[in-house]
């Protein structure tokens, strides 16, 4: 931390002299927002992120909510928050614990305090802190008052009562103006960091533009924040964090669920196929719906059915119409579905089944993220029936990962899982916009001539006659003269695909299946391994290996480990089945491997199981990403064991 | 003879594909024969079984109405009827229990240039798979639902059904069972169905009468077929079948008719004193109070209260189309919506990828 160029504030106020203020400049922060689920913490993060976004810095994000849409106001189960981590340089997670907290009550205070480290600071909404509130979550005395906050930078602040002094010409009551503090709160942090406003205005205009009354108070209160951050002496200190070095391009801010989306959208564009959605409603897949739903324009239908079951019906029965049939849920709706994803095997149909994963068994934590359903993908179903999965690494990895379920789906003609999950769906990132035509050449070919002969030598269509090479079955739609078929869920028999109970046939075509997806590997280029020459000159003897949203905290913690000096392997999987075809050998390449995981252990399990390596699973389920420094403390543990000379310095210390 | 027209499929390789199907096989064959619709699959119903007869009468009307084999698809669940797709020469999906109205949905809603079906039993369609019939007759797809009912479980042979009367003895209820029916019409009515109707397997003047109205409705059309299971259920429809009693406890539906049925016109319908129907003896009553069938009335209410006059045994058993209303079908609302967007905001891929807010890094 350097403090440069002090620069004098500008005191609208009057009276009082001006004073100086300095400018520090950070190389990252992060800044937790906590508030009530009414207070609009959501919000105030987002727009935060895409002025961080236009800016220019590197960013990650995790919001953070309970289930329950309005749990009752100023108690603990109701406290939502949304964490920003922003830097100079590019970054992968979210940040471990915030340097900075803002707590918009007391219930946001008590439930996040322990997770700001000493010293941090922490800016409060003095109003909220009523005698009321505070026995509400069980503060015996007002924590501004007791000295309880001695350890950290207390600013406390009346933000409630600032903004409806702010708005007091405004028209509006009380309550309403109330509701504006959080966009008070977002010009005071704007002024802290340094962030552009023209966005935000913009922003409130659009959103506001049936009640412009609504739109003029928030928009005067984001401007009362802002200019009470540059004339109170409370904050004597603003804060610049430099653009990040990125990759020359464009770029703009989002989420897993919206690249999501788009990636299905482009699909649809890529291939020239109708993209048909079949989904019902299910936290934290619904925003795809809901996204997807704004592109008819695109040939998108978009299918709100009754059930799970009729929306991964609906999409099929579109697949074999010649759509791209996709259905989106989490965890429990892929248990409602599979049965009919078992159909989708058993027709060889393409079909994109999205499962953005949050805690479970059952009901489990809606809101929150986990990647427990691997197995479940891999094995949900009743008899052998496999079929390709896939998981994206971040949330602009979310387009890639779309695109490419759709390219294993139309090929080979299958379902396919995509394991997107509650963090990645919510989360946001820096995206560097691709270009329309480097986007993978999606289109199919439509069986439109007969493929065999009868006995008698009259040509006939042969539905499960397969691609030599990828063992795909011809895709003939309907309305294809002298193409008629049957498909269904009875063992079909090899070429004609009648119904066979033939032993032979049976085994056959469950081999046929296995090896169809076996057969994926072939197209999926080698494991992606990151091990660079160490200081020593040496390549590490440990791996870590993971796969879908733990990219970022394994990638963050394998740096915190290669500054402490120590060498180790990162290798992250996009594709969960089949696996490349070099990671038996890759794995082997290592004296130890380390699979961290939000779950109790599911990719290490296939692992052990295909290539009988000792993988050494690393798990938690708290509902959260992990944290990096814990990670690299795990994953350092083990490199110090393997090589016997553990090294002095701390990698839980210091910065990604 | 009517024929049905089918639109186009929207451009792009759906509609490449079809095109190239008739470069080599020449026009589309719209004149069709009933042999034109078997399959070389050998049919394996039980000998005697119902579903034969209306196998045969489906091949032998569906020709009349026009429409190409390529362009029928017909979608089944799970159960003896569900093997219908395998014996006809269209497209078909024999697919899961209970889940053929969805997967059916999904294909009309993305494809309104084909004819849909859906076969389907009492078990399939009102125990299994009940949330999406409801769900797909209140959404009006354009799809024709034959649902035959035997009021058993055949292939799993022999419990009682979600239609099989109360204390019906089966394998799995020895002491009778104790559920009460639904009546399918009644269901269909109630979910606001547009077209709903009725008709005996043996029949074949008034199933082929009952199916053709049914394939020329516009949007979701349901009709219940009383199928005999001459194994688990054997004689379950002998009371209106045979000449007799049949005549005596059907009511024959004929839009624009007065409702009289019974050995010489004894019996009619009038309307009762709580706002339901009744039947009551021609001879009592004024000829002006017999109700005239009026399938097209927009207020299910009656159709309804028609579909009421059946007891469990099916005594009073109207037959025919209940109701057959005009309403906007949910593919074309779709396709039109799709449409609208199209005019008023071009696809653009670009635009969309990049959305509102960017910036650009130098080089």
């Amino acid at each position: 931390m350097t403090t440069t160029d002090p620069s004098v504030g500008t005191d609208t106020a009057g009276g009082s002299a001006p004073f100086v203020k300095s400018v520090v400049e950070l190389d990252r922060v992060v800044i937790r927002l906590a508030g009530d689920s009414g207070d609009g913490m959501q919000l105030t993060g987002n727009r935060f992120t895409s002025e961080t976004a236009s800016f220019g810095n590197d960013l990650s994000t995790l919001p953070n909510f309970p289930a329950e849409i309005r749990a009752p106001t100023g108690t603990l189960p109701g406290v939502s928050s949304f964490q920003l981590h922003f830097a100079d340089h590019d970054i992968m997670t979210p940040g471990d614990a915030p340097d900075v907290l803002v707590a918009m009550n007391p219930a946001a205070l008590k439930a996040n305090l322990s997770d700001l480290p000493g010293g941090g600071l922490l800016i409060v909404d003095a109003d909220e802190f009523t005698p009321r509130n505070l026995a509400k979550v069980g503060y015996a005395t007002n924590p501004l008052e007791d000295d309880s906050l001695d350890g950290w930078q207390l600013v406390s602040v009346p933000l409630t009562s600032m903004t409806l002094d702010a708005l007091a010409d405004s028209g509006l009551g009380k309550k309403e103006a109330e509701r504006s503090k959080n966009m008070f709160t977002l010009g005071l942090l704007s002024w802290m960091y340094h962030r552009p406003t023209e966005g935000t205005v913009r922003f409130l205009e659009r959103q506001f533009r049936r009640k412009p009354e609504i739109a003029a108070a928030n928009i005067a209160a984001f401007r009362a924040g802002y200019n009470y951050g540059e004339t109170t002496e409370a904050f004597a200190v603003s804060y610049e964090i430099k653009p990040a070095l990125m990759a020359p391009g464009r770029y703009r801010n989002i989420s897993g669920n919206q690249a999501l989306s788009l990636g299905l959208v482009a699909a649809g564009q890529r291939s020239g196929l109708p993209v048909f959605l079949g989904a019902y409603p299910i936290t934290p897949a619904s925003d795809i719906l809901h996204e997807l739903s704004r592109h008819k324009s695109f040939g998108v239908r978009t299918f709100q059915a009754e059930d799970e079951i009729a929306g991964i019906g609906a999409a099929l029965g579109a697949s074999f119409g010649g759509a791209l049939g996709v259905t989106t849920t989490s965890g429990p709706g892929v248990s409602l579905k599979s049965e009919t994803i078992g159909l989708a095997v058993m027709t060889e149909l393409p079909l994109v089944i999205v499962d953005v994963q949050r805690g479970g068994p059952s009901t489990g934590l809606p809101t929150k993220t986990e990647q427990s359903d691997l197995l479940q993908a891999m094995f949900g179903r009743n008899g052998e029936a496999p079929l390709p999965v896939i998981a994206p690494r971040s949330p602009a990895d979310c387009f890639d990962a779309a695109l490419e379920a759709a390219r294993i789906a139309l090929t080979y003609r299958t379902p396919v899982v995509l394991l997107s999950d509650g963090y990645l769906a919510n989360g946001a990132e820096p995206w560097q916009i691709p270009d329309v035509e480097d986007l993978p050449d999606l289109r199919v070919q439509f069986a439109t001539e007969p493929n065999g002969a009868t006995p008698d030598g009259t040509p006939e269509f042969l539905p499960y006659l397969r691609d030599p090479e990828t063992l795909a079955r011809p895709w003939a739609v309907p309305g294809t003269a002298g193409m008629q078929h049957r498909i269904g869920g009875l063992e079909k028999a090899d070429k004609t695909g009648n119904i066979s109970y033939d032993p032979a046939n049976h085994d056959l075509m469950t081999r046929l299946r296995q090896a169809k997806v076996d057969g994926i590997a072939a197209s999926i280029g080698p494991t992606d391994v990151d091990d660079p020459v160490g200081p020593d000159g040496r390549t590490a003897s440990v791996a870590v290996i993971g796969w879908g949203s733990t990219y970022g905290p394994i990638g963050a913690a394998c740096r915190r480990i290669r500054r402490s000096g120590r060498s180790v392997a990162q290798i992250h999987l996009r594709h969960l089945n089949p696996f490349p075809a070099d990671l038996g050998e890759v794995l082997r390449r290592y004296d130890r491997v380390v699979c961290p995981e939000m779950n109790l252990g599911q990719l290490s399990m296939l692992l052990r199981a295909k290539y009988l390596v000792d993988v050494q699973s690393h798990t938690q389920v708290r509902g959260l990403p992990f944290r990096a420094a814990e990670l690299a403390a795990a994953v350092q543990d083990v490199i110090d064991s393997t090589s016997g000379a553990p090294l002095a310095a701390d990698p839980a210390g210091g910065a990604e | 003879m009517t024929t049905i027209e089918l639109g186009m499929p929207a451009e792009g390789p759906i509609a490449d594909a079809i095109a190239r199907s008739l470069e080599t096989q020449g026009e589309k064959q719209t004149t069709l024969k009933a042999k034109d619709l078997k399959t070389d699959q050998e049919v394996r119903w039980c000998p005697g079984c119902g579903d034969y007869v209306i196998l045969n009468a489906v091949q032998s009307f569906l020709p009349s109405l026009g429409i190409a084999r390529e362009d029928m698809v017909i979608v089944s669940g799970i159960g003896c009827s569900s093997r219908f797709p395998y014996y006809m020469n269209t497209y078909g999906v024999h697919s899961i229990h209970g889940r053929a109205p969805a997967i059916a949905t999904g294909l009309a809603a993305s494809r309104p240039d084909l004819s849909v079906w859906v076969v389907t039993g009492d078990g399939d369609a009102l125990s299994i798979g009940g949330n999406h019939l409801i769900h797909t007759l209140r959404r009006n797809v354009n799809l024709t639902i034959l649902l035959f009912n035997n009021r058993i479980y055949g292939l799993t042979k022999g419990q009682y059904s979600p239609t099989s009367e109360v204390g019906k003895v089966t394998k799995s209820t020895p002491m009778g069972s104790l559920d009460h029916p639904f009546n399918p019409v009644s269901l269909a009515i109630g979910a606001d169905a547009t077209f709903v109707g009725r008709a005996m397997d043996s029949d074949r003047k008034g199933l082929t009468d009952v199916l053709r109205q049914a394939a020329e409705h516009q949007g979701t059309a349901l009709v219940e077929i009383y199928q005999n299971c001459n194994i688990f259920n054997d004689g379950a429809f002998d009371l209106l079948k045979d000449p007799t009693t049949g005549v005596q406890w059907s009511i024959p539906l004929v839009h624009g008719k007065p409702l009289v049925f019974g050995p010489d016109g004894a019996s009619c319908v009038v309307r009762d004193e709580s706002g339901g129907l009744r039947v009551a003896e021609t001879a009592q009553v004024d000829a002006d109070d017999i109700v005239v069938h009026d399938a097209t009335r927009e207020d299910p209410s009656y159709a309804f209260a028609l579909s009421r006059l059946s007891s469990q045994d099916l005594r009073y058993t109207p037959m025919g189309v209940f109701r057959a209303v005009q309403k906007p079908t949910y593919d074309r609302m779709m396709a039109d919506q799709v449409e609208e967007a199209r005019t008023s905001s071009p696809a653009d891929l670009t635009g969309l990828l990049a959305g509102s807010d960017t910036w650009t890094v130098g080089a």
